[in-house]
């Protein structure tokens, strides 16, 4: 049925006037589960299915999409989008251009071992329960919440080039948060990261990994204890990043900029631009010897929230190094932008939120690759720093230079030892000054893909999940404590 | 679209084929297209039609909500059945109320057919229009032009019936050059009401007067901030005036209500039918929102509810709460901030030396009880100095208390429904403001 519906699509486009046209059909499935202080908050599922049809015509693009699914609700889709690329067509500049693709028949979809939507509401919402429990047993929490988040994404993607692929992608997560007010402070812990937790394409046999309810004592005690723990330091100083931490510290100051629609000006009105011009390419030390970056949406990589067969316009699945030994290598391309800088190949990054949106250029997983470390190892070898575990805020400039993160709690390292806890932790910089100042970076042993599930861009707006693989890592000489500085 | 009959047909299937105890549905159709633009040139023009049937179903005190798109009979059977699947499969909620009963609702105007029917060559033609005068300028343009129509409806098994539809127009503009840029947007359910050449204008000369920049030192400033800045950072508190919030603790209002805690020339309500807001004049249970002052003269003086939430925390619903289940609550979505009379030309020439803000970026949560905020400056920052506006500077970033901000207001303009990018469109005023915390700065 997908397959006809596309082709139902690629017919008229053709039929139409499209030079070229490509259609997907998705039919998305999700599942939201909260609890609130004891209580079910959120339960809810939805589905969603549709086709979105993408053309070129008078060497431009249009875009339509629908959800009614007959022959003649898809023609006339299809017959929308070409009218779009005409009138498009009224205000170019050049005609498209699109590096070659082979054609592709495929199937795809990543390996999990428990489909969560098979799972009883009652077990799921069990376990969220009892370990909201856990966390208001602790003296001091204020509020407690905790969730899960399931996704089914099947597609079938058809192009005019012959491409015909069916790819079925299965999206878990879930988390904690223990909140606490006292004074005249908020302060929270998240397990086992912020963002509701860890999400990965992955089936339940993920939720049950994160033992929530174990973990949430640990989380309720420390929100409450950092109301008397001492504030951070501001200064220059030896910096620690915990994983995830860094994790979203790649995602902002390595994923984002590394897009080559942003570069480009594409997104120059929303998102913004990338201080990453063309000619820092392979010229640029973006970080330290040590810093090594891949862009890697292969299932080898990890079953990560950019894991994929296929990108949305029909490229197969590639590891792209971004940072090679700290020298810039590579951005994030499409058909379209790849050609513009000269490339053969497009590195396979196009992805769309839902059947109703564009596929655009998005992060898959930026992953900084595994050091030597062993993290007792770092941790002995560093005399006086801030370690900074699990992010509280973050804030970029629109060419990704200036950042400024704050992290949920922080802990003393004195003399090779973690010491005693730290409050309103923050860190802030300029991305290459920072990359620059990596000097370890931990093994394979202490490296998690973590998934990052809301990252906005485009217009309209679109919400991606991306991954991003980090172990621990420690920066010399970086600036803390902007945020809280008393001025 | 779909007419009232066709939504009221929908809904009577979905009663018919449910056998809760109540049943709720929710219906929203989206119509909408965007032209964006960049380079001088359209390199993405798309266009949606959605349509979403939401079942709220309530079995012996467990409510629990399914969505779906499709509209076939097999499809809203099924729809209802997992609502009432997940409603069994937790446990019992004390707290649920009924549903409300038909309700009366207040009268609002949002629907423009120049709108509903723009075509895609009307955009393209603006687009081209706005590209020519920056390519003439020596500059580049990059943005987004965007129209659409919403409709929604909600009904219940006790005879609540509530329905809108709406339209949208919206465009907005980047100017570029080599070390510079300006911005505007605007949006409004009016297309007519929009002038593309007259923003594209305004942030050419931004872009212009911005060229070379300057860095100047972070510290404690003046600053002059654009309705699109101020919108941006104050739109930061709206879920502050939630109950919920308050009763979750985690609001800045929590333990202030009543006291002065802002400056005597703050005044802000929540008011659905302002003729320069927009939306449905109910909320997601389909009960009539009300007129609300939120703070009265630097004093929070009222919060917003849902049915549950006034029901716990003693007071009366506002008609702001959020579809149910839900764990927010409620919160105002149509802010109305009280202006003044000056103009941001008269708070630049009443500065011997402060910085005049566009717009800001990146915004995000330092401190929730003091709500200190960080961001950046974007796309037009200037220096002021003895009056004037003495060239564009580097981007800031600040870290400032929004509380403290709006303490420290010296002079508002007229309100207007200003647009940016972190916050819905609200109805705020320029502001010039003492003390701005900016703390680092940027390399552009």
């Amino acid at each position: 049925m997908m397959r006809d519906f596309a082709n139902w699509a690629l017919e008229t486009a053709k039929l139409r006037g499209a030079s070229y046209a490509d259609a997907r059909v998705m039919d998305i499935r999700l599942r939201d589960l909260s609890t609130k202080n004891g209580h079910v908050g959120t339960l809810a599922e939805s589905e969603s299915f549709g086709i979105g049809v993408r053309v070129i015509a008078h060497g431009s693009w249009g875009f339509a999409s629908t959800d009614r699914l007959t022959r003649e609700g898809i023609a006339a889709c299809a017959a929308q989008a070409v009218g779009i690329a005409k009138a498009s067509a009224l205000a170019k500049r050049h005609d498209v251009e699109m590096v070659q693709v082979e054609a592709y028949q495929d199937t795809w979809q990543n390996p999990y071992v428990k489909d969560p939507f098979r799972i009883p509401i009652e077990r799921q919402l069990d376990l969220l329960l009892a370990a909201d429990k856990e966390m208001s047993r602790v003296k001091g929490v204020t509020l407690t919440e905790s969730s899960m988040t399931f996704r089914r994404i099947e597609q079938f993607f058809a192009s005019s080039i012959g491409s015909a692929i069916h790819q079925v992608k299965m999206q878990s997560g879930a988390g904690i948060v223990a909140t606490t007010f006292a004074g005249n402070e908020i302060q929270k812990r998240s397990y086992p990261n912020s963002f509701g937790g860890q999400h990965m394409l992955a089936g339940y046999e993920l939720v049950e990994s994160l033992d929530l309810v174990g973990h949430a004592p640990r989380v309720a005690e420390e929100a409450v204890a950092l109301h008397s723990a001492a504030q951070a330091p501001a200064g220059t100083k030896t910096l620690i990043l915990d994983s995830s931490q860094l994790g979203l510290q790649i995602h902002e100051s390595i994923g984002h900029p590394i897009e080559l629609d942003r570069v480009l000006g594409m997104e120059a009105n929303f998102a913004g631009m990338s201080f990453l011009t063309l000619e820092k390419l392979g010229k640029l030390r973006y970080g330290s010897d040590i810093v090594n970056v891949v862009a890697d949406a292969r299932l080898e990589h990890g079953s990560g929230l950019g894991t994929f067969g296929y990108d949305d316009e029909g490229v197969p699945a590639q590891c792209t190094p971004i940072i090679s030994d700290g020298l810039f290598t590579g951005y994030l391309s499409n058909r379209e932008t790849a050609v513009t800088i000269g490339l053969k190949n497009s590195g396979g990054t196009m992805r769309t939120e839902s059947w109703n949106r564009l596929p655009i250029i998005r992060m898959t997983n930026i992953s900084i690759l595994p050091g030597a470390w062993r993290y007792e190892d770092m941790i002995a070898d560093t005399d006086d720093a801030v370690l900074m575990e699990t992010n509280r805020s973050w804030s970029i400039d629109d060419k990704r230079y200036h950042f400024q993160f704050s992290t949920e709690i922080a802990w003393e390292i004195k003399g090779g030892k973690k010491t005693r806890m730290l409050k309103n932790p923050s860190y802030s910089g300029i991305t290459t000054e920072f990359w620059n100042s990596c000097d370890a970076i931990c093994s394979r042993e202490h490296w998690t893909l973590w998934g990052t599930p809301n990252c906005g861009k485009g217009q309209p707006m679109q919400t991606m999940g991306t991954g991003h693989g980090a172990s621990p890592a420690r920066f010399r000489n970086i600036k803390l404590g902007a945020a809280f500085a008393k001025s | 679209m779909l007419s009232e009959a066709e939504m009221r047909r929908i809904a009577g299937k979905i009663f018919k084929f449910s056998d809760a105890d109540e049943t709720e549905v929710e219906i929203g159709v989206v119509s909408d297209a965007l032209t964006r633009f960049a380079n001088n040139t359209i390199h993405q023009n798309v266009a949606e039609q959605v349509l979403n049937v939401s079942v709220r179903t309530v079995l012996d005190g467990r409510t629990a909500r399914a969505t779906t798109n499709k509209t076939d009979d097999e499809s809203l059977r099924r729809v209802v059945a997992t609502s009432k699947t997940l409603a069994r499969s937790q446990p019992r909620n004390p707290d649920l109320l009924p549903m409300p009963g038909p309700q009366k609702y207040g009268k609002v105007s949002r629907y423009f057919e120049n709108t509903a029917y723009a075509t895609p060559a009307d955009r393209a033609r603006a687009v081209a229009r706005v590209a020519e005068m920056a390519e003439k300028n020596k500059q580049t343009a990059a943005g987004v032009f965007s129209t659409g129509v919403t409709q929604s409806a909600i009904a219940n098994t006790r005879g609540l019936f509530a329905s809108h539809r709406q339209t949208r127009a919206e465009f907005s503009i980047t100017i570029l050059e080599p070390d510079s840029s300006g911005w505007a947007k605007a949006n409004s359910p009016d297309l007519s009401s929009l002038d593309p050449i007259a923003l594209a204008r305004s942030a050419s000369e931004k872009s212009a007067a911005s060229r070379k920049p300057t860095a100047a030192a972070p510290g404690r400033w003046t600053v002059i901030l654009e309705p699109s800045a101020v919108l941006d950072l104050v739109g930061f508190l709206f879920y502050d005036f939630a109950g919920t919030s308050v009763s979750d603790q985690r609001s800045c209002f929590n333990k202030r209500m009543g006291k002065k805690i802002l400056g005597e020339n703050i005044t802000l309500h929540d008011d659905v039918f302002h003729p320069l807001q927009s939306g449905a004049p109910y909320d997601g249970e389909g009960v009539p929102r009300q007129k609300i002052l939120l703070v009265d003269k630097g004093v929070p003086k009222n919060l917003v509810y849902s049915r549950a939430t006034a029901r716990k925390m003693k007071a009366k619903p506002t008609g702001h709460g959020f579809s149910l289940p839900n764990d927010m609550g409620e919160a105002p979505m149509n802010l109305v901030f009280g202006g003044g009379n000056s103009s941001v030309d008269e708070m630049v020439r009443s500065t011997d030396r402060g910085i005049l803000v566009t717009r800001v970026w990146y915004i995000r949560d330092v401190d929730p009880y003091e709500k200190v905020l960080t961001g950046m400056t974007r796309d037009g920052t200037f220096l002021v100095q003895d009056g004037k506006v003495a060239g564009g500077i580097r981007n800031f970033r600040f870290n400032q208390g929004i509380l403290e901000m709006l303490s420290n207001v010296e002079m508002l303009g007229p309100s207007v429904r200003a647009s940016g990018e972190e916050s819905f469109e609200m109805v705020v005023p320029p502001m010039k403001v003492r003390n701005f915390n900016f703390s680092e700065v940027t390399k552009f």
